[in-house]
């Protein structure tokens, strides 16, 4: 299989991690969703989360930028540190964590602005840019590292909206780099695209991780033992089973997870 | 034939017909209805439809040109003579109607016999007192003439009556028989319902589309009837106002233009900000709770009926502003700018309450259809609530806001009840927002209120005025659901 012999030769950064996640639970009102979670986000690598639908693992990934805050009813308990800090203490606002843990979601959702506003939005409000010509630099950076910049150099006054859907996705991945977050977390981010957009994302993914470390969660394991090197299984709020992408596809230590890429549950 | 009768005897055949359908074509299908077409029920609808349509168009028809047709023949029996100077034959023709609904009653009641109230003459009777008894009472002894047109109306009243009773019966029974005989297991009776139904829902709208057109119509008439007696040059481009029944008016649209324009800018200047923001805190701040009772609160607002807001503009709003800016140095300001407590400032403000929750409702509703996804963008690239409702929420929202304050803006102009009480009635340009001005819509009712003839241009100026607001409102609705309309495209 060629996926796998890929992700045998992908190297892995063993420093200390830039997420530490301990007996995290989450719950939705009496609903508990999410149960005594452990996790390292490491540096520069990409971590999948894979899991059945309704296992908790989008839960878990918006509580790593407390997107979740939104939500009145959801309560987080459990540790969560970014770089040794803990990221759910009340000295830490949420506005912040957001501008270093930066997100693209399941559906483009491009603002209805022009392209060069859109990627522009997030350097303008956190006053990354000293001069319009500063400004330019960095949106053409962010839009070259979204691997989308001589798709639309010639256009980036047209409005975002306008743009096909992989070119939307990755416009949404150029407007998250473009505050120059430390950790970008992905919900499904190729969901919504053709195959051959969701090839442009993955080979993204992976330049990105360069810079970033990049949490995705996906449904397709293809994806996930694609562009990942470690691999996180969630079943039914737990976390199941965690490590290195090659040891979970080819030698699960749980049952479940066999069961799970075999397609046996989900 | 007693109308209520011919009812009920169309109500009949209605039911009978639908059990006849029915049964034909349970009939046809030898009892098992999985043969048939259409479900049984269908059968007996359509049988129902076409029994009932046709009389019923026709009585309709008949009940509104019948009355045309007969005063038109009456008429023509009456000698020109009759009518009296400074009359009409319209006034002549009320009396005819009078006594033939006078007969007609002294015949139900028994006081005279069929015979007689056809052949009595007024020469030869004293029908004036008959007719008193039976509580119809005429204003002056009855000329032979009358008394002739009001037989002849009487007959062919009851003449067309029973020709009607013959046809709508007729019609009924020919779309009984022909529909139930048409009714097998092979006729797609639902498909024939269907098309029934979509017929009903296509003349409820157009009965709605064209009362529009009718009412334009008949501003358009009255306002051609003005424009014969009063130049178009003077309405249009003058710059007084001042009507008076000597015949040298002058009627120019443009100083009340000015107060209407000036009066909706004001309401518009409190009700855009107070109610974007309102819409705002509701749709993006406020929790399940607050937005549960504040929402409806804010609705109730706009249920009020506007003659209380204009009690409130002459009793309270008014009164305070005068205080302020008013009353020389008993005044919390010190200062004379405002002599009463109409204003357009007064208007303005309460018209601006009034539109309020005009305001928020429509925008509330415009910013909470803005998708989830794009607040979740925004949060997501560390941008707080009030960047996220600034930069991404309203701009996409614009158009529809936009929409709604046109919305607000072509009711601000429409508005009467406020300013007629708040507002004053000089008709001016002035820039001082603490003087008394008037609106189109208030000299429209002064215009038409009190003793009024229909036949001179400072009644007729209300019509022209009546047009000219509605293509005021009008074009700026079409502008408001264009501009509305381009935003829903955007989201889909």
């Amino acid at each position: 299989m060629n996926d796998m012999s890929r992700l045998a030769g992908s190297a892995i950064d063993v420093e200390t991690p830039k997420i530490l996640a301990r007996n995290v639970n989450v719950f939705y009102g009496d609903t508990h969703a999410i149960r005594d979670v452990n996790v390292d986000i490491a540096n520069n690598t990409v971590t999948a989360f894979i899991g059945p639908s309704g296992c908790g693992k989008s839960t878990f990934l918006r509580c790593l930028n407390r997107m979740n805050d939104t939500i009145d009813s959801c309560r987080v308990t459990g540790s969560m540190r970014l770089d040794g800090e803990d990221i759910y203490d009340k000295r830490v606002d949420p506005v912040q964590l957001r501008a270093k843990v930066g997100m693209v979601f399941q559906k483009p959702n491009p603002f209805p602005k022009s392209i060069f506003d859109n990627v522009a939005y997030g350097p303008k409000i956190h006053g990354l840019a000293r001069s319009k010509s500063d400004l330019e630099e960095i949106v053409e950076r962010a839009l070259r590292r979204g691997a989308l910049w001589d798709e639309v150099k010639d256009r980036l006054h047209a409005p975002g909206t306008g743009l096909s859907g992989g070119q939307q996705q990755r416009l949404c991945i150029a407007r998250a780099v473009a505050t120059e977050p430390e950790v970008l977390l992905m919900d499904e981010p190729c969901s919504a695209l053709d195959p051959i957009a969701t090839a442009q994302v993955e080979e993204l993914i992976d330049e990105l991780r360069r810079n970033f470390s990049v949490v995705i969660v996906t449904h397709s394991m293809q994806q996930a033992a694609r562009v990942s090197q470690n691999t996180a299984f969630f079943h039914l709020g737990q976390l199941v089973e965690f490590g290195e992408t090659g040891q979970i596809f080819t030698n699960p230590e749980d049952p479940r997870t066999e069961s799970y890429i075999t397609g046996r549950i989900g | 034939m007693p109308f209520h009768w011919l009812i009920l005897i169309l109500i009949a055949l209605g039911a009978a017909g639908y059990l006849a359908g029915r049964k034909r074509a349970l009939a046809s299908a030898d009892g098992d209805v999985r043969q048939l077409h259409s479900l049984p029920a269908y059968y007996g609808w359509n049988v129902v439809i076409s029994t009932l349509v046709p009389a019923l168009g026709a009585l309709v028809l008949w009940l509104v040109l019948q009355p045309l047709l007969i005063e038109n023949r009456v008429s023509n029996l009456l000698p020109q003579e009759l009518i009296p100077e400074g009359s009409s034959a319209g006034l002549v023709m009320s009396d005819v109607r009078r006594l033939a609904t006078g007969l007609d009653k002294a015949v139900a009641e028994n006081v005279l016999t069929a015979q007689q109230a056809n052949s009595m003459r007024p020469e030869l009777s004293d029908i004036r007192a008959r007719l008193g008894e039976v509580g119809v009472a005429l204003g002056s002894d009855v000329r032979p003439e009358v008394m002739r047109a009001a037989q002849a109306y009487r007959r062919a009243t009851a003449s067309g009556t029973r020709l009607m009773g013959f046809c709508v019966l007729g019609l009924a029974i020919i779309g009984l028989v022909l529909s139930v005989s048409r009714t097998s297991r092979d006729f797609w009776a639902r498909n024939a319902v269907e098309r029934a139904v979509m017929a009903l829902l296509i003349a409820a709208a157009s009965i709605a589309i064209l009362t529009t057109l009718g009412i334009v119509l008949s501003m358009l008439f009255e306002t051609r009837n003005f424009f014969s007696l009063h130049s178009w040059t003077d309405f249009f481009f003058g710059t007084t106002w001042a009507p008076n029944f000597r015949g040298d008016s002058e009627l120019s649209i443009l100083p009340l233009l000015w107060g209407t324009l000036y009066i909706s800018f004001i309401a518009l200047a409190v009700a855009v900000p107070i109610g974007l923001f309102a819409a705002i805190y509701l749709s993006e701040y406020a929790g399940k709770a607050t937005r549960s009772f504040a929402k409806p609160l804010l609705e109730i607002l706009a249920g009020i009926p506007t003659i209380v807001y204009g009690l409130f503009a002459l009793l309270t709003v008014g009164p305070m502003l005068v205080n302020f800016f008013g009353r020389g140095s008993d005044g919390v300001l010190g200062v004379d700018w405002m002599a009463g407590a109409t204003s357009v400032l007064t208007a303005g403000v309460v018209m601006g309450i009034m539109l309020i929750p005009f305001v928020s409702s429509l925008s509330d509703d415009i910013i909470s259809a803005v998708p989830q996804s794009l607040r979740d963008g925004s949060f997501g690239l560390g941008a707080t609530r009030s960047e996220t409702i600034r930069q991404v929420v309203l701009p996409a929202a614009l158009p529809g806001i936009v929409g709604a304050i046109l919305l607000a803006a072509s009711r601000a102009i429409g508005e009467t009840m406020i300013v007629v009480m708040g507002a004053g009635a000089i008709a001016k340009f002035s820039l001082n927002p603490l003087e008394s001005m008037t609106t189109i819509t208030t000299r429209i009712v002064s215009q038409l209120t009190g003793d009024t003839d229909f036949a001179s241009p400072e009644t007729l100026v209300a019509f022209a005025l009546g047009l000219t607001l509605f293509v005021l409102t009008l074009g700026l609705n079409i502008l408001a659901l264009y501009i509305v309309r381009r935003y829903r495209e955007q989201y889909e």
